[in-house]
């Protein structure tokens, strides 16, 4: 209790500044503290994970085995896999959200701050963990990040620490997703009701509500998996009575949900950036409200069309096959209202712009072979190829990491108070833009043709496609080091002044750049708030 | 955790925090919830080819009119030390009359085993009509060492089988209930 009053006298004292040297990070409850160490914390992991990426498109760069064992090589894929969808997307949004949405709706800081400091801090230890199994006995965890059992069990000493690291980067997740409704709900300026709030901060609300009802069904999931393994359970054993196939299902009801947990705040991003720079306030901002809460809803009930192949019946078929094109339905009312918000606009293309558009364009195309994905009787033959790759690959590379690019770029100056180096932006738009397409557009015409993921080796037929698709992974991996140029540079550049772009919206702009250490110490008057909104 | 003087009036952080930790907390145990939640979707629907109860004896008269084929397929599975054949590959049944067939493992170890094995049905749609009288798949089956035994198989084809299924393939995974893992395996 002598803490807290010791706090309530801290909250009056407006000038007190961060600790200094590693305190500072080590015992920060400041949002925008963490949100830093967020977007560090994953921008490391991009690189570690892409250079896994980088080992797998060497290796697969000709037919044969050339560099590393198949073990290895599977070893790559199913850590390439885990590290960037949750060390480095899904921390890297916590970031955003962590920076962005106080200073969006008015409130001085996270709802729970002490949590929030905690929700970092796991993350590190929890990838640590995950990354030791490199140098364990038996090797790093190869069976796919989806852990299928029963191949997932032959894994080695690794096992337990896959499973326990499982459990922490969940539990991360889920206290991050608390801490941000909270904020959310409690901490609004006072009058920004609910359908007033900033697209980005409706995206994260949502994300948060998919966050606290799927990632504890992924913990049950690898819990039964490590009873199974350890304590003599048979929930996935079929000799003492469980199913496999159960997995599959308890995985994908996690699954299926956590792809929109990685692209619902990618839409909130984009849909901030394109009308400041179209000049024009967002197209349909509540239907882009209630399209993100149906995408939410449906994502629980389509799970089965990633298991298609096991078996099922002809309505079970069609139920998954139709609930997933519903979909497209409002996906297609985002799309339509990012390109209506462009219609007759002014618009500029400055970096962030560039990503954005890039994202609409791209992640759309990811959008239609998923739609050729849901095909039931198709799905049967593009299962497990490279077209699956390729696929989410679309909406994860182009799609949820360039909105994250698109976003850093955007708040940059608002972080740092100067402005980046445009043309080096720039550079690194283009090029990682162009190959992105050249690295995962052959993966289509791969998996049409039937080449098999996950595989060190294939028939000489695909070497052609595979070559291309491995200069563009080098290209695009080594084109993100000007984004670390750009960003070692950042406060190199010319002053930036509050509003940063001509004309952007949002309480985030109203106040000065760098953004202080401690933002609206009272809430904003309602006046500003609406006008800042409007 | 004490709330800012920023809090909108009427909200409370710590009620709300509760109720979203209580919210994870049940999804846990949905998650749980799913695998006895699956076996009733698999009994109903025949999901998995599932079949593994035993069936009341249909009393219904034999369909003459239709012949169906009846294939038998053994696998054992992976590591398992086990022969286990089906004696006949299949056999053509009337709908509605009882048939036996028989199945012979050997325990190919100088040791006592247990095994146990698992049937499936393909296709799915023929599952529920495929009713067992008696299997040796009910119980776990115990081997000497070296023993080898045949093992009855009692069935019915229920008449009710959809017109369109003239084939029905079951088949039998042969587990050894010592648990192999990958650390004794390898």
């Amino acid at each position: 209790m002598t803490t807290a009053v010791a706090e309530a006298q801290d909250a009056h004292d407006e000038h007190h500044g961060p600790d200094k040297g590693i305190r500072r990070w080590l015992f920060t409850t400041n949002h925008k503290d963490i949100g830093t160490l967020y977007l560090v914390f994953s921008l490391i992991m991009f690189f570690i994970g892409g250079a896994m990426a980088l080992v797998i498109r060497t290796e697969l760069m000709q037919p044969g085995l050339q560099f590393v064992h198949p073990e290895f090589f599977n070893s790559m894929t199913t850590m390439h896999a885990l590290i960037m969808v949750f060390g480095a997307v899904m921390p890297a949004f916590v970031g955003l959200a962590n920076w962005m949405i106080p200073m969006m709706i008015g409130a001085p800081d996270m709802a729970l701050p002490r949590m929030n400091n905690w929700s970092f801090w796991i993350l590190p230890v929890a990838f640590g963990i995950l990354l030791s199994t490199l140098f364990m006995e038996g090797g790093a965890p190869a069976a796919g990040w989806t852990m299928y059992p029963p191949l997932v069990l032959q894994t080695g000493d690794a096992f337990p620490f896959l499973i326990f690291s499982v459990h922490l980067m969940g539990i991360s997740s889920i206290m991050g997703a608390i801490n941000i409704i909270v904020t959310i709900l409690n901490m609004r300026a006072p009058d920004m009701w609910l359908l007033k709030m900033p697209i980005f901060v409706w995206c994260w609300l949502i994300t948060a509500y998919l966050l606290i009802a799927v990632m504890p069904v992924l913990a049950g999931a690898v819990t039964m998996l490590l009873t199974d393994q350890f304590f003599g359970t048979s929930f996935f054993l079929a000799a003492g009575g469980g199913d496999p196939v159960m997995f599959q299902h308890i995985f994908w009801f996690f699954g299926h949900p956590e792809v929109y947990i990685m692209i619902l705040p990618a839409f909130g991003v984009v849909s901030e950036i394109i009308p400041t720079f179209s000049r024009k306030p967002l197209f349909g901002h509540d239907s882009m409200v209630y399209a993100a809460s149906s995408i939410a809803f449906l994502s629980f009930i389509v799970w089965a069309h990633h298991m298609f192949t096991v078996g099922m019946p002809l309505s079970g078929q069609m139920f998954f096959m139709f609930a997933t094109m519903l979909i497209a339905v409002p996906t297609g009312v985002k799309v339509f209202n990012w390109v209506a918000t462009m219609w007759r606009g002014s618009m500029t293309f400055e970096t962030p712009m560039l990503f954005a558009l890039a994202f609409v364009f791209l992640f759309t195309i990811g959008g239609f072979s998923g739609l050729m994905l849901a095909i039931a009787p198709a799905d049967i033959q593009y299962h497990d190829t490279y077209f699956v790759v390729a696929h989410f690959h679309y909406v994860l590379v182009p799609g949820s990491i360039f909105a994250v690019m698109a976003g850093a770029y955007y708040w940059l100056p608002k972080w740092t108070g100067h402005m980046y180096n445009e043309s080096l932006g720039k550079l690194h738009f283009w090029l990682s833009t162009i190959f992105v397409n050249v690295t995962f557009f052959p993966m289509h015409f791969l998996g049409l043709a039937g080449m098999p993921r996950r595989i060190p080796d294939y028939s000489t037929q695909f070497a052609d496609f595979n070559m291309i698709a491995s200069i563009g992974a080098l290209g695009f991996g080594f084109s993100q080091l000007i984004f670390v140029w750009v960003l070692l540079t950042a406060k190199k550049g010319a002053k930036a002044t509050d509003r940063v772009w001509e004309a952007p919206k949002g309480l985030e702009w109203t106040v000065p750049s760098p953004a202080p250490y401690h933002t609206f110490d009272t809430p904003p008057k309602a006046r500003i708030a609406q006008e800042a909104f409007e | 955790m004490s709330d800012s003087t920023n809090n909108r009036p009427g909200n409370d952080n710590r009620s709300l925090t509760r109720k979203l930790l209580l919210l994870a907390a049940a999804m846990f145990g949905f998650g749980y919830l799913l695998v006895p939640l699956y076996d009733v979707f698999c009994e109903i629907t025949g999901f998995g080819g599932r079949t593994n109860s035993v069936a009341e004896i249909s009393r219904e008269d034999p369909d003459f009119s239709r012949s169906i084929r009846v294939e038998f397929v053994t696998t054992v599975n992976e590591y398992a030390p086990w022969e286990f054949v089906a004696d006949r590959d299949s056999m053509e049944v009337t709908p509605g009359k009882m048939y036996y067939a028989t199945f012979t493992a050997r325990n190919l170890t100088e040791d006592k085993k247990v095994a146990q094995a698992v049937p499936s049905v393909a296709p799915i749609s023929a599952s529920g009509h495929f009713k067992k009288i008696e299997c040796f798949c009910f119980t776990n089956q115990e081997f000497q060492a070296n023993e080898e035994r045949a093992m009855p198989l009692q069935f019915i084809v229920d008449p009710d089988l959809p017109e369109f299924v003239d084939t029905i393939t079951l088949q039998y995974t042969f587990y050894d209930t010592v648990r192999v893992s990958a650390n004794d395996g390898s």
